[in-house]
């Protein structure tokens, strides 16, 4: 398969309610394989999936949140964040793992891949796609 | 057009199924091709032979494995969220251990990157779900 494409994978919802984020991360990372055109997109309650310290110890849920900072590793380099989303929710930046990779072409220097965008720029970066999934 | 299909929603509880059935027969009628349909999430669940409605209800199971007789359409069912949920085929069943099987016909069970060069080999990937 020579033709590339370009995927996004939105994830809308918070991390522990539904099975949704855990099975569509799985889907990003088998994707990750194809060597595609990808990025990610955490909108509204999906920015929850990304908040530093999660524990979920006393719900009994896996805690995949670990998984996010492989991301890197399967070369997901753009995640993309809706800046609205986090101020709606009381959220910063700092407020979400940070994620890196490292880029092969700048003697591996470690980067961020958290890229915070407004709203309309999301809108933008939409239409841009050819694969749209929404978890 | 060449069209991918991902079910994300179990018969009954929710409309995607139906709706995704629907769609693909009007599709089929104009003249399109199927390339996939892929069921993930609560999806796997459409693909049960042991669901048994109430007679004067339609039959999602049957629906989808009656269509990919008449079309030869690729109903793949995903591993992973089939594990979880226990539609299970020979081959899974030996593999976990388990007493018995429940795939219907036309279903096959497969890994995700079916539903990945779905997206990439169609012309557009239609999602059922919420």
């Amino acid at each position: 398969m020579s033709e590339t494409k370009k995927f996004m994978y939105i994830n809308r919802r918070p991390p522990y309610g539904t099975v949704y984020p855990l099975e569509g991360l799985e889907v990003v990372l088998i994707g990750a394989a194809f060597e595609q055109d990808v990025c990610m997109a955490f909108i509204s309650d999906g920015v929850f999936q990304l908040k530093q310290g999660q524990d979920t110890i006393e719900s009994g849920m896996k805690n995949f949140s670990p998984t996010y900072r492989a991301l890197g590793d399967y070369e997901v380099t753009r995640i993309y964040v809706e800046r609205e989303s986090l101020e709606e929710r009381g959220l910063t930046e700092a407020d979400l793992m940070p994620l890196t990779w490292e880029d092969e072409d700048d003697d591996w220097a470690e980067k961020p891949s958290i890229q915070i965008v407004s709203r309309t720029q999301l809108s933008d970066l939409l239409e841009e796609q050819d694969v749209v999934f929404n978890f | 057009m060449k069209l991918a299909v991902m079910v994300n929603e179990g018969p009954y509880t929710h409309q995607a199924s139906d709706t995704a059935y629907n769609f693909i027969v009007a599709a089929l009628a104009a003249g399109h091709e199927i390339f996939r349909v892929f069921f993930y999430h609560d999806g796997v669940n459409n693909g049960t032979r042991l669901s048994t409605p109430p007679q004067d209800d339609r039959h999602i199971v049957n629906r989808w494995s009656e269509l990919s007789k008449a079309h030869d359409l690729d109903l793949v069912v995903c591993v992973a969220a089939a594990q979880r949920r226990g539609i299970v085929d020979p081959d899974e069943a030996k593999r976990n251990g388990k007493d018995s099987d429940n795939i219907a016909p036309g279903f096959r069970i497969s890994g995700l990157g079916q539903l990945i060069e779905a997206g990439i080999q169609a012309d557009r990937l239609l999602v059922f779900g919420d």
